[in-house]
């Protein structure tokens, strides 16, 4: 027989160790979708790894995806840190992009169009997650469910926007106007697509990490998360943090919207975010809510969505597998973290 | 005050918002069973979408309605199963892991789609459910061809909703499922297999969601798309608080929604053609959360909801 254990501590090499098995995990489970297709499964897995981190072409187009997920994986992992249940970041993506569409396509000076769209997009972003936050303190509501049914909310305002007094009157299209030239945040290598607000986001990653390991507020937030009675003793105004933590939590997650309208598509349209809230979900707890761990498993994300694409192309299997790969990740990295917690141990039946 | 009264006593009005209602109700009976257990299952979107597909497949290879409509609950309850297993038997986060199978059963949805019925330009449909009217009540005036000129699987949801009360108050295994959700503690002590009752509530739970993917796909809609489900999974998770956990409550709940929905499908249709119809589709899930505040002051959740429960420890 055996049995779970409760584990005193965790040795330190876990915390490379449980993602790697969980991502090895996922990779040979999600393997017999791809037979199931009818490709090979080394053929395609090698066709996704060369497709996104192969050539330095290839993993600039990989860091671009990557970082609106750095963005909302730091919104998550600073927010469900707090236990404050955040889902929204889809819908606070969505806000931070509208909000920066509309500054950019304001005729100023680039630098402070830049800066401007930066803030107004982390800005609505926060006021966003502020709903769920204020809801729950003081109507008790469920952050989950008012953040996930606030996504459906503010998707349909964006869509109302583009299909209402945003549309392209010319052309028909469903898409909003583009924003200025001069806003259109620069590419740092000639010839990729790889833009300012890349590394604004590899930048963020420490920054959080530093607030959360190294503040006050850091050390409010972490132990409002995990004793909330403790921190009401201890002095710590816990609706304050959760206020304070919903409004970080949100501004990221509005700034990966800013990202996406500064760097990549300069206007806004419906399937401007391919989901990458959610997923920030995942990136959060691959990087078991580390800031700097945030960083690799965005990239992770972004090269199985850019590699299922190619993937795709070459072999037909459907570029949905990065969709599967994603749920069947968090699912696996869930089941890793046990072992933090708990060690198999053999009980009874000993000859 | 007269025509807004006639508006909402049209035959075809009260029709829209029973058939609105009924995939709510499945999924909301189906999320309460599973938290009245203790276990809130976030899975209920990726759930009732690879089910609409699972059941949308059967049906369009099969030829056979009822087939798919089997298909889809069993999927449910294998979905049901396997969020269980990880957050009854293994313990795990219920937050995160619902998240995690709503992920994975939509994408596993998303592919299996594509790889079964390929890029389309005009999504393949069904021949879906015909209403059956029933005799003598569907003549009833103006509540009679509403109520009783429906799919089966309308009426099939009112009996449900009887059925659960009954199942939940009256039987002695709704007895254990109110015992796990509340005490599992004292429910341990008192016989009851916690980790057995959890399983075959939320189990339960996922093939009445099965049941509401299959309404949509089968009845609702006779095709499958990728936003087939958009937001009706997570809407009945509220409806659940909203109906305070009672099968009667969350029914009411889901036909109160059910309502507005159909109103601001009216007012879409209205002429107010220059407020494009993304504006009205906001309004029910406004309104929810809006419900949420007024409700969830009051609402008194299962006590052991999202604790799991490990017998050695104390």
């Amino acid at each position: 027989m055996f049995r779970l254990e409760a584990r005193a501590s965790t040795p330190a090499w876990f915390n490379l160790a449980l993602p790697l098995i969980a991502i090895a995990a996922t990779l040979i489970l999600c393997s017999g979708l791809i037979a199931i297709a009818g490709a090979g499964v080394v053929d395609a897995y090698g066709v996704m790894l060369s497709a996104s981190l192969g050539d330095s072409y290839a993993i600039t187009e990989t860091l671009v995806r990557a970082a609106p997920m750095i963005f909302t994986g730091l919104a998550v992992a600073i927010a469900f840190r707090a236990k404050f249940w955040n889902i929204g970041a889809e819908g606070q993506l969505l806000a931070g992009a509208v909000a920066s569409c509309f500054v950019g396509a304001i005729p100023m000076p680039g630098t402070l169009a830049m800066l401007l769209m930066a803030i107004a997009g982390a800005a609505a972003g926060a006021v966003v997650a502020l709903v769920p936050a204020t809801l729950r303190i003081k109507f008790k509501v469920d952050d989950v469910v008012s953040s996930l049914l606030l996504n459906s909310v503010i998707y349909y305002a964006l869509m109302a926007l583009i299909e209402g007094p945003w549309k392209d009157t010319f052309s028909g299209y469903p898409i909003s106007p583009p924003i200025e030239d001069s806003a259109n945040f620069p590419v740092l290598i000639e010839g990729t697509r790889l833009h300012l607000g890349v590394v604004v986001a590899l930048i963020a990653a420490p920054l959080v990490w530093f607030l959360i390991a190294r503040t006050t507020l850091g050390f409010r937030i972490r132990v409002t998360g995990e004793n909330p009675e403790a921190a009401r003793y201890g002095g710590i105004n816990v609706q304050r943090v959760l206020t304070s933590t919903a409004l970080l939590s949100g501004a990221l997650a509005g700034l990966a919207g800013v990202g996406e309208v500064g760097g990549v598509h300069f206007q806004v349209m419906s399937d401007i975010s391919p989901g990458y809230g959610y997923s920030g979900i995942v990136v959060a707890m691959l990087a078991r809510l580390n800031p700097l761990g945030v960083v690799p498993a965005a990239i992770f994300l972004a090269a199985v969505m850019t590699g299922a694409e190619a993937m795709s192309r070459a072999t037909g299997v459907p570029a949905f597998l990065s969709d599967v790969i994603q749920g069947t990740a968090l699912l696996a990295m869930l089941v890793a973290l046990l072992f933090t917690a708990y060690r198999i141990r053999r009980v009874g039946a000993q000859t | 005050m007269s025509a807004v009264f006639e508006q909402i006593f049209q035959v075809g009005f009260l029709a829209a918002i029973i058939r609105i209602a009924t995939p709510l109700a499945f999924a909301t009976l189906g999320e309460m069973f599973s938290e009245r257990a203790g276990v809130l299952n976030l899975g209920i979107e990726g759930i009732m979408l690879l089910c609409a597909m699972a059941g949308f497949t059967a049906a369009s290879l099969s030829g056979s309605l009822w087939l798919g409509v089997l298909v889809a609950m069993l999927v449910g309850a294998l979905m049901g199963a396997l969020h269980a297993l990880f957050t009854v038997a293994l313990g795990l986060s219920q937050h995160v892991c619902g998240i995690g199978v709503t992920l994975f059963s939509s994408g596993l949805a998303y592919f299996l789609y594509r790889l079964i019925f390929g890029q389309q330009s005009v999504p393949p449909s069904i021949d879906g459910f015909k209403p059956v009217p029933i005799p003598l009540l569907s003549d009833i005036p103006v509540f009679g061809p509403a109520v009783f000129n429906q799919f089966t699987l309308v009426y099939l949801a009112i009996v449900a909703v009887p059925l659960a009360a009954f199942v939940l108050y009256r039987t002695p295994w709704g007895l254990s499922v109110r015992m796990v959700g509340e005490n599992p503690r004292a429910a341990d002590s008192a016989g009851v297999s916690v980790m057995a009752t959890r399983f075959q509530a939320v189990i339960l739970g996922g093939a009445l969601m099965g049941l509401a993917g299959a309404f949509l796909t089968m009845a609702q809609f006779n095709a499958f798309t990728f936003g087939v489900v958009s937001g009706r999974g997570w809407v009945a998770i509220a409806l659940v608080v909203f109906g305070r956990w009672d099968p009667w409550r969350s029914a009411g709940a889901a036909l109160l929604f059910a309502f507005v929905d159909a109103l601001q499908l009216r007012m879409q249709a209205s002429g107010l053609g220059h407020i494009p119809y993304e504006a009205f589709l906001m309004l029910p899930f406004i309104f929810t959360i809006v419900a949420m505040a007024f409700m969830s002051r009051n609402a008194v959740a299962p006590s052991a909801l999202l604790k799991p429960f490990r017998r050695e420890e104390r």
